[in-house]
């Protein structure tokens, strides 16, 4: 479970986050929408304590990540984070960006870790690309590999920051079609998106942020089809 | 028809004075290299403001022309009556010569390496230590590897200027040869082509890592 209490952010003189709060429980699915500049992004990686946070506390299954005695480097382990970029690892094959971490990590053995990864990459559709290095590969491709990246972890949550905004349009498709393979499966999921068809599919509630505040919450259902909020309501009536 | 009184023996002389040039190269450049890489990190993780002294002492070894420093470097062992060899010297100088220029290629290595790629990797549970070690020192050194190779050729010619402290570096050589023989073209040729001998490996070396590697980016 993550619970987010109060949580309030700012970079200099601009509070991105205005006090959030929200629980997310294993296996669900929550996606979050809003403009650019909400804070919907910087959310996620304080959830895993990339960014610090100013008040207020954020909580994974019982610990506190931004408290002082908190293990950051094995936090992470349990929250797999894929960003707008793909930051593939390009001095390396497909294959060993999947084992990299869970061998030096994890100290898992070169096999223990290369089927691992084999499987992986398999699930998200790479199996034939093991031997290739990620520049050779398309967007859509590297974006997968990443997701397995994450997953070779054998995280508890993932968490998805716009993952499919800086790909082409024709390459979309695949890489939301891996998530929702990953939410059908029962991955607790965070999913900061562009893609509202998507958000409306596969999410349990979809949360919608405004200038650092979270302006509403609920199934998609109600948000889409009956949004009380009004920024909500310009909001998707500019996106439709 | 073309006649000189250079003998073998002076041949061998001259390969004696290149002996001493890769010595000291090597020593400076090695010690040079491990310095500007400590340093250069450190630039890189202290930030601006703390790095200040550092960066301070390091424009001083890069402004400062070598033979100055050389100069200065002797006085300065002699006065404080460390007894260093002539050796010891030009090696101690050219090494902070050298980490000096190497410190600003390596954070410019570090720096080259997209913050975005560090932060997946340090999400993926990985150490500062492991970040640096896995994914910022291979692709650094990519980036890096032309201007060290530039470095350590410049190092190699500069280090000709250690004969002001009375090692006889091949470039010294030839000058006691031309001064014997009075074959001042012919041995300079000479000595050009020694210097060509030994620089064109390394700079062979780096033109061959950056084929293998670049496919991979």
């Amino acid at each position: 479970m993550i619970e987010i209490e109060n949580v309030r952010k700012s970079f200099g003189s601009l509070e991105v986050l205005k006090g959030i709060n929200l629980t997310v429980q294993k296996g669900e699915v929550l996606t979050i929408i809003g403009g650019s500049g909400s804070g919907k992004s910087t959310l996620l990686t304080c959830i895993n304590g990339l960014e610090t946070i100013d008040a207020g506390r954020i909580v994974v299954d019982g610990t506190d990540v931004h408290a002082k005695a908190t293990d950051l480097n094995k936090l992470r382990r349990k929250l797999g984070i894929v960003f707008q970029q793909f930051n593939a690892f390009p001095h390396l094959t497909v294959l060993e960006n999947v084992m990299l971490a869970p061998r030096k990590v994890l100290g898992q053995s070169k096999a223990e870790a290369e089927a691992m990864a084999v499987k992986q990459l398999t699930h998200v559709g790479l199996g034939d690309k093991l031997k290739v290095y990620p520049n050779r590969m398309s967007g859509g491709q590297q974006q997968r590999m990443a997701i397995a990246r994450a997953l070779a972890m054998s995280p508890a949550y993932m968490l998805f920051d716009e993952v499919t905004s800086a790909l082409d349009p024709q390459l979309v498709g695949e890489v939301l079609d891996t998530l929702r393979m990953l939410a059908s499966e029962g991955m607790t999921m965070i999913c900061v998106t562009h893609e509202m068809k998507f958000a409306r599919e596969v999410s349990d509630r979809v949360a919608f942020f405004h200038k650092g505040v979270m302006a509403e919450i609920a199934p998609p259902e109600t948000l889409f089809g009956a949004p009380k909020d009004p920024e909500l309501q310009n909001f998707l009536a500019a996106t439709h | 028809m073309f006649d000189t009184a250079l003998t073998l023996a002076d041949l061998g002389f001259l390969a004696k004075g290149a002996a001493m040039t890769l010595a000291v190269t090597a020593v400076s450049v090695l010690a040079g290299t491990v310095l500007g890489v400590i340093f250069g990190v450190v630039r890189n993780q202290a930030g601006p403001y703390w790095s200040i002294p550092l960066t301070f002492l390091l424009d001083v070894f890069r402004s400062v022309p070598l033979l100055i420093q050389l100069v200065l470097g002797n006085a300065a062992q002699s006065i404080m009556k460390l007894g260093w060899a002539p050796f010891t010297t030009s090696c101690v100088v050219l090494s902070l010569y050298t980490a000096a220029y190497c410190t600003e290629i390596v954070r410019g290595g570090i720096s080259s390496v997209p913050l975005t790629t560090r932060r997946a990797a340090r999400s993926l549970g990985m150490t500062w230590w492991q970040d640096m070690r896995y994914i910022v020192a291979p692709l650094a050194t990519r980036v890096s590897l032309p201007s060290w190779i530039g470095l350590t050729l410049g190092v190699m010619k500069d280090s000709a200027l250690v004969l002001w402290l009375g090692l006889i570096e091949l470039l010294r050589a030839s000058q006691i040869l031309v001064t014997r023989l009075q074959e001042p073209l012919f041995i300079l040729l000479i000595c050009g082509a020694i210097y060509f001998i030994i620089s064109f490996p390394i700079a062979r070396l780096g033109g061959y890592l950056e084929k293998r590697w670049s496919p991979n980016d």
